[in-house]
């Protein structure tokens, strides 16, 4: 990790985006007090991670990509020692289960085994568990992983009423650009790097105007030079395809076309996403090949 | 660690967790994760059994005029070591459930509550040892069969030296399998420990047939001490090495030492991400 900086501010939904290997993974685990920073230091409502982790625990709720809940358990028996391991006990800890088990909507699943549910019902039990203490801010970690779209659309909505209602700050790592685009604000990473950090409207009018990606049938870096110094813009080589930004990209391509007959495959113009963004920061593509393959054997 | 004492407004149960009520819980989850599991139960119940029996009808024909330890007969001397074995045995492999939370993510959502390592060291630990332990009392039945008998005060001697071999054991367990990351790795260097440590005790051969440098090793092995305290309790009449008060003494120390030395790896923190 290398110069990243950045505050959440509180009740607020913070995104942080990059693709695998981007060094989210350690930042989370620094926050949740996991590791301690090799320099530089974490504060967590004004405690630092690594001098005060007792003090930064009480505050967060933390839920982890990986599942952490105890599946020999029921989803009450979950709660109750997680509630213990807070200092929370007896009828005060019995009301505030019932309380958040309806919250998450599993009160008719209680006193079931968490072996038994879906993954989308144990997800929930995560996020019970991860609010039990009512923390002032809710760590996730790719907590969209394996859920289907419904279970994936029902959570970011549940994120939202948490900042809203309970103004909690909830700070989500991802991958997925769609869910970073559901973030307040968002700090990108790429190699441990902080690359950009606003709101995704923010950073998406950085871009000047549209993208326009064409797709060489020749050599891809010489078609990149020429319309470089045609149109005086810059322009970038994603293996086959060249890209650059410009407004009125719907009026550019036309002229692009015929400038460069018989050198284009085929055309694309966009209004500029988050991946774009990306791009733009650090030149190269948020899912290099490998990254791609991963992805689409996790699905 | 910081002091505690700092009250945070924004939070409503600022108050330290303390170290009873989450080691409470640890402890709980342990048994109540082990009575679930139907193979575990039957396993520590009918273990001691299947071994006893096969155990005593083997030695029972093959070492009839045996007279290993004076003028003991020999499935009488191995008893307290056979009791110890499987003690070893249970304590030490329960703490595979380190390796297990570890694996699950459990562990994680445990290390950032605001809970002291020690309340996690000592809620597994005392989880593991209430297992092993009572596997251990389980094999106390079949005293009366090689005509052991004993009162209360005695019974209560044998519980207090069995929980502390069973405490320190799995202690050690818990030190062993706190860094590892797979339970494989973790049968490798038990299997390198337990046997010597087992063979070492006095369990099998008395320290008195046996040579100088091995007799050494016996000596400074504190399992020695819980073979000899069990057998000074259920055949007092039989000459001991030591008093049953000074194996009580190297019991507790050698608990003591084991939950510190478990203290000390569940403590260490790090830079690299090995939680």
């Amino acid at each position: 990790m290398d110069g990243v900086s950045f505050d959440v501010r509180p009740a607020e939904l913070f995104g942080l985006l990059g693709p695998n290997g981007s060094g989210k993974t350690t930042l989370f685990r620094i926050l949740s007090t996991l590791m301690v920073p090799n320099a530089g230091r974490a504060l967590v409502v004004g405690r630092d991670t690594a001098k005060e982790p007792a003090c930064v625990r009480r505050q967060i709720g933390v839920v982890f990509q990986a599942q952490s809940v105890d599946q020999k358990l029921t989803a009450y028996e979950n709660l109750w020692h997680q509630g213990h391991l807070y200092g929370l006990r007896g009828a005060a800890l019995q009301r505030r289960i019932t309380e958040i088990l309806a919250r998450v909507g599993l009160a008719d699943r209680v006193k079931e085994l968490v072996e038994t549910f879906s993954g989308g019902m144990a997800r929930r039990v995560e996020l019970a568990k991860g609010l039990l203490h009512n923390p002032t801010v809710l760590l996730l970690d790719e907590p969209t992983t394996g859920l289907d779209p419904g279970a994936r659309r029902d959570l970011w909505a549940y994120l939202k009423v948490l900042r809203d209602e309970e103004r909690i700050s909830v700070l989500v790592t991802t991958h997925l650009m769609e869910e970073a685009e559901r973030c307040d604000r968002l700090a990108i990473l790429n190699e441990g790097k902080l690359v950009a950090l606003g709101t995704p409207l923010e950073l998406r009018q950085e871009i000047g105007g549209d993208v326009i990606l064409l797709e060489a049938i020749g050599d891809p870096m010489a078609l990149a030079e020429r319309i470089q110094s045609r149109y005086n813009v810059a322009a970038s080589v994603l293996g086959r395809h060249v890209r650059f930004e410009m407004e009125n990209g719907h009026r550019v391509i036309t002229t692009v076309v015929e400038a460069f007959p018989g050198e284009i495959q085929a055309v694309s113009v966009s209004k500029p996403t988050l991946e774009d963004v990306f791009i733009h920061r650090t030149g190269h593509r948020f899912w290099n090949q490998a990254n791609a393959e991963a992805l689409n054997s996790e699905r | 660690m910081a002091t505690q004492t700092a009250s945070l407004p924004t939070h409503t149960s600022s108050e330290s967790a303390g170290i009873v009520l989450p080691a409470f819980t640890l402890w709980w989850r342990e048994l109540v994760r082990f009575y679930r599991q139907r193979t575990r139960v039957i396993g520590v119940i009918a273990s001691p059994l299947v071994f006893w029996a096969v155990l005593g009808s083997g030695f029972g024909t093959s070492f009839r005029a045996g007279d290993a330890a004076g003028q003991q007969h020999y499935l009488d001397y191995f008893y307290p070591g056979a009791l110890i074995m499987i003690v070893l045995f249970t304590s030490i492999f329960t703490m595979m459930s380190v390796i297990e939370d570890r694996k699950e993510g459990f562990l994680l959502s445990v290390m950032v509550a605001p809970v002291p390592r020690s309340a996690i060291v000592l809620g597994k630990v005392l989880g593991g040892t209430t297992l092993a332990a009572a596997q251990g009392l389980i094999f106390l039945i079949f005293a009366p069969f090689i005509g052991i008998h004993f009162g209360f005060t005695t019974f209560l001697l044998v519980v207090l030296v069995v929980f502390l071999v069973s405490f320190a054991l799995t202690a050690l367990g818990f030190a062993i399998a706190w860094p590892m990351d797979s339970t494989s790795a973790f049968h490798a260097i038990i299997n390198l420990f337990l046997i010597p440590l087992w063979l070492l005790s006095g369990a099998l051969f008395p320290l008195s047939g046996a040579s100088g440098w091995i007799r050494g090793l016996m000596h400074i092995n504190p399992l020695t001490y819980g073979v000899e305290g069990l057998r000074n309790l259920l055949f007092p009449e039989t000459p001991g090495l030591s008093p049953l008060s000074s194996s009580i003494a190297t019991l507790v120390l050698f608990s003591l030492f084991m939950f510190g030395l478990a203290f000390f790896m569940a403590n260490r923190r790090t830079t690299k991400p090995a939680a």
